[in-house]
């Protein structure tokens, strides 16, 4: 495979990966959000083992095997458990305005391109192009914290973000360095747990997962006061 | 003067093959249904059927109602002649872009829904106002899609971007693959095919195209159902030409153009076993869906857009 091919599929890798986090944004059901994050992970590890085979750095295998099992496989099935668990999976989600969301998300995404275009001009990597898309993604993911209005989804978008940082790393610089790679994988792994345990205490409280809920229970309690 | 011949002979071709491929379209269905289904010339036997018959005007048809059938048929075989299916320079494809052909389509929709609402009967005017909401958002969504071809050609006409297509090597290109899928969403929707609207029944709550023709018969009728069956074929050539042009002949020889006819006809019947297939396994959307589908219509191509900046131009 010669250089300028993989260059190719990586770059549709990254058209994929910013199709991922717009699929992201629209979905309205609960576990067709949690298969679109599961996607967004094994793509992640496809690109990393790309990149690895391509640039030749042995530590890159090992961060895309790690990538596949934490987010491809690991993390989906503890929120997918959560989700079963919780009864919230044939939940659908009332977006905000979805229409707005999209327009906003495209405003995103050019902004981004904008700012990363000079310092993409300066890089001489391979993988370069897909900078842009790495940050535009991050920002997306910001995104869908920000409109969702449900705990779960929430959460689904934090570790997006996660992904998407994962991505600029391989995207500018081949990769963090393993050391580093390995805390912050440990770090995403233990927030997951102790979101999922939140989950239960939260719906424990509140009997809601809808964030606007919580704020209006909260409210409630401090007038009864 | 040969290539005025061979413009004249491929507008004529397009007009001939529209019933055809209408009919290959509805026998592929009726087969991949395990049905029997008509003949693929079924479409052509419904057509001189109704040049044979009367016409039947309502009392308060004004000259736009007559005079509409004409004006549609016209403006979309003129737009199917600047589509190349055969040769790549001809006379008229040189001198109209895509713009222009999406005028054209528009002229023919505006006289449509003009008819529609004429005679003054609900489903006329409802149909009317459906294929306005709907089209208002189809076209831009149409024009994006075909602008990130154009932005690599640097030119809008089609001819131009055939040409480029061909010279490029063959590339990886994400934003074309956005592009595709955004433009088959609009094919459908501006054919009016199944997930949007079903040109096989006259369902009252559901038709759109349908419902504007409900008051015209006999030659009136026969023409309408042509135009749109001429529509049908000109979306997939345009497809082929934007995305698959390999094959188009580029100088004027009876053997390339033949070669080249057979191709085009090998193209075709891929597009329309794959819309075959498309309208057997999915169910008509909800009404208040299609604007959503559009927009996933448009937001693909402009997706396709900025990443032919973002991927494909090297700064």
């Amino acid at each position: 495979m010669s250089l300028a091919f993989a260059q190719q599929i990586i770059d549709g890798m990254a058209a994929l990966t910013l199709l991922i986090s717009f699929s992201l944004l629209a979905q309205h059901r609960m576990l067709s959000v949690l298969h679109w994050f599961a996607a967004q992970g094994w793509l992640l590890a496809a690109t990393a083992a790309l990149v690895a085979y391509s640039t030749g750095e042995s530590e890159l295998y090992i961060s895309a095997i790690m990538t596949f099992l934490l987010k491809g496989l690991l993390l989906p099935w503890m929120l997918w458990r959560v989700i079963r668990k919780l009864h919230v999976h044939r939940e659908v989600e009332s977006l905000m305005n979805s229409g707005m969301t999209v327009i906003i998300a495209v405003a995103v995404t050019l902004f981004s391109f904008h700012v990363i275009q000079p310092i993409e001009a300066t890089s001489e990597l391979m993988t370069r192009n897909s900078m842009a898309i790495a940050t535009a993604c991050v920002l997306l993911s910001m995104l869908m914290m920000i409109t969702r209005k449900k705990a779960i989804t929430q959460v689904i978008g934090f570790l997006a973000v996660e992904n998407s940082l994962f991505f600029a790393a391989i995207g500018a610089t081949n990769g963090m360095p393993l050391v580093v790679e390995i805390g912050i994988a440990f770090d995403v792994l233990i927030a997951a747990l102790i979101f999922g345990l939140f989950f239960f205490q939260i719906r424990n409280t509140f009997d809601s997962m809808e964030i606007d809920a919580m704020q209006a229970s909260l409210i409630h309690k401090d007038d009864d006061e | 003067m040969t290539s005025f011949f061979f413009q004249l002979l491929q507008a004529l071709l397009m007009v001939v093959l529209a019933p055809i491929a209408a009919g290959f379209v509805a026998t592929t269905k009726a087969r991949l249904q395990n049905r029997c289904g008509a003949s693929i010339m079924q479409p052509w036997r419904d057509i001189r059927k109704l040049f044979s018959k009367e016409v039947v005007l309502a009392e308060h048809a004004s000259w736009i109602f007559r005079f509409t059938p004409y004006v549609v048929f016209t403006a979309t075989v003129m737009a199917a002649s600047v589509v190349p299916s055969l040769l790549l320079d001809t006379p008229l494809s040189l001198t109209a872009d895509v713009i222009a052909l999406v005028a054209l389509l528009a002229l023919a929709r505006f006289f449509l829904s003009l008819a529609g609402m004429d005679i003054g009967t609900a489903f006329g005017g409802m149909g009317a106002s459906r294929e306005m909401t709907f089209s208002a958002l189809a076209e831009p969504a149409m024009l994006m899609s075909v602008f990130v071809l154009s932005l690599g050609a640097h030119s809008t006409n089609l001819t131009t971007m055939i040409a480029h297509t061909l010279s490029t090597p063959l590339l990886i290109q994400p934003s074309i693959a956005f592009a595709l899928v955004a433009m088959l969403m609009i094919a459908i929707v501006e054919t009016g095919r199944i997930p949007i609207d079903n040109p096989t029944t006259h369902l009252e709550l559901t038709m759109i195209h349908e419902a504007m023709l409900l008051e015209y018969s006999g030659r009136h009728l026969a023409l309408m159902e042509w135009a749109s069956m001429v529509k049908l074929l000109l979306f997939a050539t345009l497809i082929i030409d934007l995305f698959f042009p390999w094959g188009i002949g580029g100088d004027v020889n009876l053997l390339t153009i033949g070669l080249a006819l057979a191709i085009w006809l090998a193209k075709l019947m891929v597009l329309f076993v794959v819309l075959a297939m498309i309208e057997i396994s999915i169910a008509k959307l909800r009404m208040f869906e299609v604007p959503q589908y559009l927009g996933t219509a448009f937001v693909l191509a402009f997706l396709g857009l900025i990443i032919h900046y973002m991927l494909e131009v090297t700064v």
